[in-house]
């Protein structure tokens, strides 16, 4: 970038003055915009690195299995486990025995979009609670003294130390999942909105007070948006939080989904399906963790999340 | 005070001081005895060594702070919560990152319900008088420092601001672009006809500015001299009236600079 900017320096002494310096930088900015092709690049190089790195872990297992280091009855190696797809998907249907049964992929879909629409939301629940709670408590001193003890308390303390308390409160079905994800991320997305709002520059907030702006508009044009990036990567963190929690609470009390077919794995003894099971949830979950990425991207855009962009 | 009819936009500061934790045993004089007014369009320089209260009295005449003696008026009225009338361009971008540049300075103007065609007008124009016209839809984070700051200039000229107050504006840029936008600020005070309150640690920039200079002690900031500037503008570096001040203003502020080590010293000892 440096010697780009040197060639142009040259070729732009025409201009007047005072924009010479700003030319510079939006010749600088334009030349960025050209590297748009080198950007598919870098995706294809990535995308080839972890194609590298599945095979390489994927190539030792198959090897450690031919070299009958491992028992292919508790260990099977991926070429097994993924072998017969439509003997593995039917374990996912869940319709009663006899009945007509859907086609085994269309099950498996299911079963994916059952768990994930578990997390979602959950997720999607626990980001404006702690969003709405977050705020509330920082604006008002009497909710920040009456509450923030209590949520301090509460937070550290184990999703999974919660179930009892999900299925007393909700029965079966999709509530107590629901609400595990809503509870293993609510406390620490609350945590994260108070210190976030905290840390708001405050030249961001005297600019609004001097602009003469009220408490609801700094709130909403200036608070949030100042915030909104950096929460959204405290989501993104927890998402696998979350994806634990719910595989944990449909094991339990749910009767469907991806953890509710691990456990009747474990039960049946069925080595081959846990691991298939377990490919599809590590799936599921980086296309999640993709998808909440895309987003930021493409609305939260003002604040570079570092590494985890 | 004299019975002199107040002129809208003048500044008065009688007597004003403030204490930093007053009322606790930690408390800090941070200003004492400041008294100064300002002018309508008049262009004065605040200068002195670091921590002498220069941006306190900035905050106060902003409103951000409150004044623990003494007295400011504007226009006559003592200065209540920060308003658009007295508008604060601060030392770091305080640029919002998630607007664009027309957003961020019609920022002031959408609270208040100004149109968007009407905005986009607005920051049309004021962009083009800072020599930023191209940067209409650009977004703050692809901007230069220097440019980012006359963004911030015309924002705060979108106020309609009777008062300008800079807090060391230009600290973080370079030379050259130091200079480039102390022409668009002596620009935009003539246009604008408000009256600028500016801080700075540089004593050019102080003379190339000013028609006052107001020189600060160190701790507690109090008014040491206040020095006017006669040379025409525009004022060259090169001019034996500018040399001859600004070895006026060096030995006063080293005066004060030895001060103020001394008493960090003492402190620190």
């Amino acid at each position: 970038m440096a010697n780009v900017n040197q060639t142009d320096a040259a070729a732009v002494p025409t201009l007047t003055v005072p924009s010479a310096a700003d030319a510079l930088r939006r010749q600088a900015a334009t030349t960025t915009g050209a590297a748009a092709p080198s950007r598919v690049r870098r995706a294809l190089t990535t995308a080839g690195w972890s194609f590298a790195s599945v095979s390489l872990f994927a190539g030792l297992w198959e090897l450690a299995w031919a070299l009958d280091l491992l028992d292919p009855l508790l260990m099977p190696p991926p070429h097994i486990f993924l072998r017969d797809f439509g003997e593995q998907a039917k374990f996912f249907d869940t319709s009663n025995i006899g009945a007509a049964s859907s086609a085994p992929a269309v099950a498996v879909l299911t079963t994916i979009l059952a768990t994930s629409l578990r997390v979602l939301a959950g997720l999607t629940l626990a980001f404006l609670a702690s969003l709405a709670v977050g705020v509330f408590v920082s604006y008002s001193k009497l909710a920040g003294r009456l509450l923030l003890p209590t949520l301090t308390l509460l937070a550290p303390i184990s999703p999974v130390a919660w179930l009892p308390v999900a299925i007393f409160l909700f029965g079966l079905g999709n509530g107590p999942a629901v609400f595990m994800v809503f509870i293993g991320v609510f406390f620490i997305m609350t945590m994260a909105t108070v210190s976030q709002i905290a840390s708001v520059p405050t030249t961001y907030l005297d600019v609004a007070r001097t602009m003469g702006a009220t408490r609801r508009q700094t709130l909403r044009r200036v608070v949030l948006p100042a915030v909104l990036p950096g929460l959204f990567l405290v989501l993104r963190l927890n998402l696998f939080a979350a994806w634990i929690v719910v595989l944990i609470a449909e094991a339990v009390g749910v009767g469907s989904g991806l953890g509710q077919i691990v456990i009747q794995a474990r039960n049946t003894f069925n080595s081959s399906l846990v691991f298939f099971t377990m490919t599809l949830i590590g799936l599921t979950g980086f296309l999640f963790d993709y998808a909440l990425r895309v987003v930021q991207r493409r609305l939260l855009w003002w604040e570079p999340a570092g590494g985890l962009a | 005070m004299s019975a002199a009819p107040v002129e809208t936009g003048s500044l008065r500061c009688s007597l004003a001081g403030k204490v930093w934790l007053a009322g606790t045993p930690r408390a800090v004089v941070a200003l004492e005895d400041i008294e100064l007014e300002v002018a309508p369009g008049e262009f004065v320089v605040l200068i002195g060594p670091s921590g002498c209260g220069k941006s306190t009295l900035l905050s106060l005449v902003a409103g951000l702070e409150d004044i623990t003696s003494g007295a400011i008026e504007h226009s006559g009225r003592p200065v209540g919560p920060p308003g658009p009338d007295r508008c604060m361009i601060f030392q770091q971008t305080s640029l919002y990152p998630w607007l664009s540049v027309a957003d961020n300075v019609t920022f002031g103007p959408r609270l208040r319900g100004m149109p968007k065609q009407e905005r986009r007008e607005l920051a049309a124009r004021l962009l083009r008088s800072v020599g930023l016209a191209h940067a209409v839809d650009q977004r703050p984070g692809e901007l230069s420092g220097g440019m980012r700051q006359r963004v911030a200039i015309a924002r705060a000229l979108a106020m309609k601001p009777e008062i300008l107050l800079m807090d060391e504006p230009f600290a973080a840029l370079d030379v050259q672009t130091r200079f480039k936008l102390q022409d668009h600020v002596l620009n935009v005070w003539r246009e604008s006809g408000a009256s600028v309150l500016f801080v700075t640690h540089h004593i050019d920039e102080a003379i190339a500015l000013a028609d006052r200079i107001v020189v600060f002690t160190a701790t507690p900031g109090r008014i040491k001299e206040i020095v006017p500037v006669d040379i025409p503008r525009p004022r060259s570096p090169r001019d034996p009236m500018f040399h001859e001040l600004h070895d006026r203003l060096l030995d006063l502020l080293r005066d004060e600079v030895d001060r103020a080590f001394a008493e960090q010293e003492r402190l620190g000892a």
